[in-house]
């Protein structure tokens, strides 16, 4: 067994209320490492041949919280959630910063693999004792904020009934989900730490559909041994060295981002992407700081870059809201995205979505779709019960409610922005599909391609994850090193740890010291890396039971994109559908896919993915 | 001669990284072990750390209740030092301590008490590298020590008012 690893994996069977443990090869953990590599190769195992009948939302899928190797050695100690996605209908690897990551480590698994669905609402409860289903009826429908509270002080008063003579039990750590979870929501998070969200994917809906509340941990054990001890602990302080020097990112988080993004490189989500530059440029940060951080210094498990900071609003109509921040992404789409420009009202937004268990990213995605419709007189107030101005963060946080509740045309755009853009076409008689803003069914993030100043032509387009911002699809070949692509993403995301703690120069030394593989980046690029962004493409591609995607269609951008930006530095920029086209096929060219992206069988040979060739080759004649 | 020294806290900069735990269990153990860690952080609900070690009080009281005869008093650093051999992992030390600090190793069977790694501890340097200086060495924490030694519930109710306002006062 490789270091870094425990070498136990949890498989819960929920219908049949089995738990078992499972071991996996250490030649398939070298092959996809952990976290988002693993899911995929574990999904494709076992659901591959049936994929396309698969529901995300049924007891079939396979919902994996998995951590990685470097987790909890590697500054940002980050959970993986995936499974067949309710949005896009292939794989999203889904991290979230948390010590849940490190109390599965310490209670003795990897992660853990949960399939089928409980009669009645539960809970797992993993110690080093292992791991057992527990009542979670009285949790069911409760906010994330009671849902931590009341699982805090349940498993704590367990624990010190079954030892009471150790001392004082910590609290454990959790992921969990909140009423839009339990609700179907697509667009529902699985979240943890009352602020931190595995957000893109959907799998708040997929944990609801399997009528799991909660996945709660606590280990008294220690992280596995490392490969080289001494090497590791050099490595660390000097990993921790140099983020305590990255003075800006401990200062403002992401936070400094609302004002960069959106008033120098204009391509930050402004009223549902009308516009990506906004006039009001001190969104960011400072304003926030005086009024509303209570706690400058907030960070994860093995982490000093410090880039959170706890906001509560304590007075006024919002009083009581906590939330972090916001970062650069909610400050956007909880802000601008709404026509929000007033920090106040974001910091509500933000707590709003983290609190009902929402995806802030993808759910103001979709209510700023929402809004834009009613801004064009196709949605009404007959439609939602109240008006839907810009910058209403009343009218915002009832429509939020409506989604999670699913009531009137909430349960529409409960759906995700997607499907909401095509059953509300349906039912106005009028084409509002190039009003969503979404590749393959996952809502963009919050860095716009226009003004070709952040993000670029076929970041998203291409992108095995949609429109994940934080796994941009771009040519694999050595001339865009340097730039953060899906195959530094599926490291950080499969090793699992935070993309923000990266130190390129280190990070392989670290890996080699933890795990005792000698793995280089450029092997990584050529090997792990592509096989696990093709395995995701294929899974993607095979897309169903609802919705299936076709490369020439669907490849490409929201139509927004290529309207010409209509304000701020860069007005009438707007993405070129020729470049897009060339672009394309390069990275197609250079992942070894064929022209119309579906990968060679000369591909999946070298990538040892033959098995798939049979299901491929159906996607091929398509 | 060297003077007594004391691990003084501030609760409102530890930012919960627990590097603190980190640096302590690489030292003592040799591996990352939270739960064997000298010091460690409480957080009863997001946002409220409480980091929680030994206050190293006047009348040491968990040496005193030790029937074991197995904890005695560093005469450099002041720390509590556990003889592993004698210790017994009765709990009565746990017991004994206003805030029930210390407890018991993960895996061994002796309890777990700071000891200020002879000096020079390595939670406090890691915190101040970081800036944070949520633990910082006093050779005189004035007549403060004892007040630390609470329940981490206790400290941090008051941490939830202090952050959140009223808010704060239904958090835990």
């Amino acid at each position: 067994m490789p270091r870094g690893y425990v070498g136990r994996f949890l498989e819960v069977d929920l219908t049949r209320e089995k738990i078992e443990e499972k071991r996996i090869p250490e030649e398939t953990l070298y092959q996809y490492f952990g976290g988002r590599g693993l899911a995929a190769k574990v999904l494709w195992d076992r659901l591959g041949r049936k994929w396309s009948s698969v529901d995300p939302l049924g007891p079939e899928n396979i919902l994996t919280v998995l951590t990685g190797p470097l987790t909890g050695f590697h500054p940002g100690s980050r959970i993986c959630i995936s499974g067949k996605s309710p949005l896009s209908n292939g794989t999203v690897g889904a991290t979230a910063s948390t010590e849940f990551a490190v109390e599965l480590k310490c209670a003795g698994y990897d992660g853990i693999f949960v399939t089928g669905k409980a009669s009645s609402p539960v809970y797992l409860l993993i110690t080093d004792d292992g791991c057992e289903i527990m009542d979670a009826s009285h949790i069911w429908g409760k906010t994330c904020e009671e849902t931590i509270k009341i699982l805090n002080a349940e498993v704590k008063r367990i624990l010190t009934e079954r030892k009471p003579r150790i001392g004082l039990w910590r609290e454990p750590s959790m992921v969990y989900i909140g009423p839009a979870g339990e609700n179907l929501v697509r667009t529902a998070a699985v979240l943890t730490k009352l602020v931190h969200a595995a957000g893109y994917g959907g799998y708040g809906a997929v944990m609801g559909s399997k009528n799991l509340k909660a996945i709660v941990a606590k280990g008294r054990g220690p992280l596995p041994d490392t490969a080289a001890p001494k090497t590791f602990e050099i490595l660390l302080n000097e990993y921790h060295r140099r983020l305590i020097s990255r003075t800006r990112m401990r200062q403002w988080g992401t936070g400094y981002a609302g004002y960069s993004v959106g008033a120098n490189s204009s391509s930050e989500p402004v009223r549902n992407w009308q516009e990506e530059w906004h006039d009001e440029k001190s969104i960011a940060g400072p304003r926030y700081s005086a009024r509303f951080w209570v706690k400058p210094y907030w960070a994860d498990f093995n982490c000093t870059l410090n880039c959170m900071k706890i906001s509560c609003i304590k007075s006024g109509r919002w009083k009581g809201d906590i939330t972090d921040m916001p970062d650069y992404e909610l400050e956007a789409y909880c802000g601008t995205n709404l026509g929000i420009f007033n920090p106040e009202d974001n910091v509500h937004m933000s707590a709003l979505v983290d609190n009902l268990g929402l995806s802030g990213i993808n759910t103001a995605n979709t209510m700023g779709f929402a809004a834009e419709l009613y801004q064009r007189g196709i949605l009404t107030k007959e439609d939602l019960g109240f008006e839907l101005k810009w910058g209403d963060a009343e009218a915002f946080t009832k429509l939020a409610n409506l989604i999670v509740k699913r009531e009137k045309i909430g349960d529409v755009l409960a759906e995700g922005t997607y499907r909401a853009a095509l059953k509300i076409s349906e039912m106005k008689g009028i084409d509002v599909t190039k009003y969503a803003v979404h590749v393959k069914g996952i809502e963009v993030g919050a860095h716009g391609i226009r003004s070709g100043k952040d993000f670029h032509d076929i970041y998203y387009a291409a992108n095995v994850q949609g429109g994940d911002h934080t796994s941009p699809a771009a040519d694999p070949s050595p001339k865009d090193a340097g730039v953060w692509t899906e195959l530094n993403a599926a490291f950080a995301d499969s090793a699992v740890f935070c993309m923000f703690t990266v130190v390129p120069d280190l990070v392989w030394e670290l890996t080699y010291a933890v795990t005792g593989w000698r793995i280089t980046e450029e092997e990584w690029c050529r090997e792990q890396g592509r096989r696990i962004i093709t395995l995701q493409r294929v899974l993607l591609l095979l897309g169903g039971p609802d919705i299936s995607w076709t490369p020439e269609k669907d490849d490409d951008n929201p139509d927004r994109f290529y309207e010409p930006l209509p304000t701020g530095p860069y007005k009438g920029k707007a993405a070129e559908k020729p470049v897009v086209e060339r672009k394309k096929k390069e990275y197609y060219k250079a992942m070894g896919w064929d022209e119309r992206g579906i990968p060679t069988e000369k591909e999946l040979q070298r990538l040892g993915l033959k098995d798939m060739e049979e299901e491929v080759k159906k996607l091929r004649k398509h | 001669m060297s003077k007594r020294i004391w691990i003084i806290r501030d609760y409102m900069r530890c930012s919960g990284c627990r590097r603190c735990e980190i640096a302590c269990s690489l030292s003592h153990e040799g591996k990352i072990w939270p739960e064997a860690s000298c010091i460690r952080i409480f957080a009863p609900f997001p946002g409220l750390e409480v980091p929680h070690l030994c206050v190293q009080c006047d009348d040491y009281p968990c040496v005193e209740a030790c029937p074991a005869d197995a904890l005695s008093v560093d005469e450099k650093t002041g720390a509590v030092i556990v003889d592993k051999e004698k210790c017994t992992g009765c709990g009565v030390c746990v017991e004994a301590c206003p805030g029930k600090i210390p407890y018991m190793h993960p895996t061994e069977n002796y309890a777990v008490i700071c000891d200020l790694c002879g000096g020079k501890p390595k939670c406090v340097e890691v915190c101040s590298e970081a800036g944070y200086n949520a633990l910082r060495l006093s050779d005189d924490p004035g007549i403060n020590k004892k007040v630390h030694a609470v329940e981490p519930e206790v400290t941090a109710k008051d941490l939830a008012v202090n952050l959140f306002g009223e808010k704060g006062e239904e958090v835990i």
